[in-house]
């Protein structure tokens, strides 16, 4: 997809998310004195987006110091609290470089049930493979319906070779054949998949830091990557997810997904100040090139519906 | 940002009671608390507002009854309502009162658990109900959807219906009902395939479906994770197929599940049936009373009981078992249990399951310290001499120096260590007679903190 085309297909689902927090945050301010009322009101609506009642407090006592009792415009409002926000975000939009001297660079891709680790996956393959880079695929949920063969499908769009096991069969040995392929093949990119779990499950994490261990036999550096892949439309859940799947793989950026929708992804906000971990990418549709790097600006804007 | 309802509640509770009396400033002081405690675990703001008003009207005047303090009253009254906007008691049955083949339609966003669902219910209804069930996947959409489906039908013992490439979402249910009728099957259960709230093309699309099939349930499937915009999904999908029903899945996670009350609040339709793992038996009935004290952040118990006992390595614990049976429960068994506990995961989130916990949480407030303390009692134990395992006894003043300085702790740990130890082999005394079952929990549980003993 042309950048252009790509640009507004973003726009259009941050704007349509963001509509009503947009209208709310207009009917409050339009000509009006910044007063306790007023700020409780704006606090809400970042409350509303998912930032979570802390973050939004904070940013809303931050704008209680510099502008409260002014006048303000709808128009100012809005700017101001995207700007706000975007510097929190800013430091946090890095996107994932791959190493071409690693020939593969190892990309852990791990979540909760049903974020969009696979077709994140797929998005992946797409976008690097249109850099020049040769991606492989590693099937490594052994465990759900399908899985398999829906990451199989996933190679086919995009030209990438898929490894796949048994089913029920071991995910850390497939790890550890696909880097052997991928070395042998001289790959550019080798991206596994993981079984989505909850993150409370010690049992299903451990599995998790084995297919590590077990990577880490045949490349100690391995894998250079782990990202975790975060369902936009998530509460602040979100936040236990990250720290626990942090302590236990050490996730080194995220993935957010279904930001097409009409949830707002604000936790994203709540994350990058609790952890400061890098945001690489979000997903904005279920098809191959629907991927596009994560653009805080942007991203605040969207939340503010300008 | 997760402390629950109790501890937040409890400086609150604490001015209440010394007033001991229920008037309009105390009530609006606790249901700030109540407000947080909710949009925390992610309860809609709309939702939120009504609810509040609703305790508000309940609680203002009410006359405290002697026995209790202002601020239990207050906190009866928030569960009450509470459990009263999530359903109330009871669970409500699935629907199957329709001429056969009766069609069941499972709608969602994408990801929120539709076709692991509909495998689910289909064992559900074929075990427990006797039904003959067709699952049919309409999903056209997603890579390998229809054989995610035929897989889970072939796993749940239930026919499914078969594939034909290139039909149409429509196409495909309408020969699921009429291979239903034709074979004579009792319930179908449609799949449908994810789709996001403004999706208006396929959101008609699915109006379409229902309105060819007529089901006798049309099933919301939302993630129990699921923050603010669960008011959306909840308008949109009732506005366009009308919601006769909620599940909410991934109930086995650490989400508060504020979600549940925003649903229903938004759709009025029941939750009725909860996913609870991953795989086909893991559904189950809907509990508002559980869910409730999950929302208030007043822990679930039966969760962590249940989760401790899915953890457990159970050749271990029958071992632990036998040893505390013949009281020769040592040092070495207590590092065992502490092993045992570091596999039930984070003790954060076990944390978040207790009652009373909050504050216990708040008052550690580093978040790491609690993983830390198990380690650094399991590093106390093993710089014990095996005699000093078997009998703690021994251990006086130059022994727990010299454990100290070995384990790179502190003379003051070693006592707590040791103190624990010794309240929990009481303990394990009293509990001997409760068999093995008892003891596993009431040892584990031991080990929680407790309010007095915050590690
Ligand atoms: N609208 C939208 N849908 C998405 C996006 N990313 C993934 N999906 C959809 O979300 C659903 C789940 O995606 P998967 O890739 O299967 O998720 P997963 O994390 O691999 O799931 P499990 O392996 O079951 O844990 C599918 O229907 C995808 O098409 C996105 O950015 N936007
Ligand atoms: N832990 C847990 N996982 C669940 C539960 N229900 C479903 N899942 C998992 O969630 C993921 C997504 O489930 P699906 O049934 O594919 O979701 P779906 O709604 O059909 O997804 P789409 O068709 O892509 O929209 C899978 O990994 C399931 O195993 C549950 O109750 N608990
Ligand atoms: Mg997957
Ligand atoms: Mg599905």
């Amino acid at each position: 997809m042309a950048l252009g085309a790509f640009f507004s297909r973003l726009k259009q689902g941050l704007a349509r998310s963001t509509e009503k927090l947009a209208s709310g945050i207009t009917a409050v301010f339009t000509r009006r004195k910044l007063d306790d009322a007023a700020l409780e009101e704006l606090e809400d609506l970042l409350i509303a987006a998912d930032l979570g009642t802390a973050v939004a407090r904070s940013i809303i006592a931050s704008f209680r110091r510099t502008r409260f009792g002014k006048e303000v415009t709808d128009d100012e409002i809005k700017q101001a609290l995207a700007h706000e926000i975007a510097t929190i975000l800013a430091p946090v939009a890095r996107p994932l470089v791959i190493e071409r001297a690693l020939k593969p660079h190892v990309v852990l891709v791990v979540g909760v049930n049903g974020t969009g680790k696979t077709t994140t996956i797929g998005k992946l393959a797409q976008s690097y493979g249109e850099q020049g880079l040769r991606a492989m695929l590693v099937a490594g949920d052994t465990f759900r319906a399908a899985a398999v063969e829906q990451l199989q499908v996933w190679g086919q769009r995009t030209g990438a070779p898929v490894i796949a096991g048994q089913a029920e069969g071991d995910a850390a040995g497939l790890a550890f054949d696909g880097l052997a392929r991928a070395k042998a093949e001289g790959m550019d990119l080798l991206l596994v998949d993981t079984a989505g779990r909850l993150h409370n499950k010690a049992a299903l994490m451990e599995e998790l830091r084995k297919i590590i261990r077990v990577l880490r036999k045949q490349d100690p550096t391995a894998p250079h990557s782990v990202l975790l892949v975060l369902d936009a439309t998530t509460g602040q859940n979100a936040v236990q997810q990250v720290r626990v799947f942090k302590e236990m793989v050490d996730v080194t950026g995220l993935v957010v997904t279904k930001l097409d929708g009409s949830a707002r992804g604000g936790i994203v906000v709540a994350l990058a100040e609790e952890f400061a971990i890098p945001v690489h990418a979000v997903g904005v549709g279920e098809q191959a090139g629907d991927l596009r790097p994560f653009d805080p600006a942007e991203f605040a804007r969207g939340l503010m519906g300008i | 940002m997760f402390e629950g309802l109790t501890g937040k509640l409890s400086g609150v509770f604490d001015k209440l009671r010394q007033r001991g009396a229920l008037n309009e400033t105390d009530v609006t002081e606790a249901l700030r608390e109540v407000r947080l405690a909710l949009l925390d675990a992610d309860v809609a703001l709309d939702v939120v507002r009504d609810f509040i008003a609703k305790v508000r009207e309940r609680a203002v005047g009410q006359e405290v009854l002697a026995s209790v303090s202002p601020g239990q009253q207050v906190v009866k009254i928030v569960h009450d309502v509470l459990i009263e906007a999530l359903g109330g008691a009871g669970a409500v049955p699935v629907n199957l009162a329709a001429a056969a083949p009766v069609p069941i339609l499972m709608v969602g966003l994408q990801g929120s658990g539709k076709t692991t669902t509909a495998g689910k219910l289909g064992m559900r209804l074929a075990k427990r109900d006797r039904k003959k069930v067709l699952l049919a996947s309409l999903d056209t959409q997603r890579p390998a959807a229809q054989l995610q489906l035929q897989q889970l039908a072939e796993r749940a013992g239930v026919t499914s219906l078969p594939i034909i490439m290139g039909q149409t979402p429509l196409q495909i249910a309408e020969r699921a009902m009429d291979t239903a009728r034709r074979e004579v099957f009792d319930v179908v259960i449609l799949d449908t395939a994810g789709r996001l709230s403004i999706d208006m093309a396929l959101m008609s699309e699915v109006a379409a479906i229902r309105r060819a099939t007529s089901p006798a349930e049309t099933l919301l499937v939302i993630d129990a994770m699921t923050g603010q915009d669960a008011v959306n999904t909840a308008k949109a999908f009732n506005d366009a197929v009308g919601v006769t029903g909620i599940v909410m899945t991934r109930m086995d996670g650490d989400a508060r599940g504020g979600a549940a009350l925003s649903m229903r609040a938004i759709t009025g339709a029941p939750i009725k049936l909860v996913g609870t793992g991953e795989k086909l038996d893991a559904l189950e009935e809907f509990h508002p009373e559980r869910v409730a004290g999950r929302i208030l952040g007043m822990g679930d118990v039966v969760g962590l009981v249940e989760r401790a006992a899915e953890t457990i390595d159970e050749a271990e614990a029958e071992k632990l078992a036998r040893k505390m049976a013949k009281g020769t429960f040592d040092l070495d068994d207590y590092a065992s249990q502490l092993r045992q506990i570091s596999k039930m995961g984070s003790i954060s989130s076990i944390l978040g399951m207790l009652p009373g916990a909050e504050k216990i949480k708040a008052q550690i407030g580093d978040k790491n310290l609690d993983t830390k303390v198990l380690k650094r009692q399991a590093a106390i134990i093993s710089s014990m001499t095996p005699k000093e395992r078997k009998l703690p006894d021994i251990i006086k003043a130059s022994r727990k120096k010299r454990i100290a300085a070995g384990s790179g702790t502190t003379v003051q740990e070693i006592n707590k260590l040791l103190k624990q130890f010794e309240d929990m082999s009481t303990m394990m005394k009293r509990m001997n007679k409760l068999g093995q079952k008892g003891l596993m929990r009431q040892g584990l549980s031991a080990l929680m903190p407790q309010g007095r003993r915050p590690f």
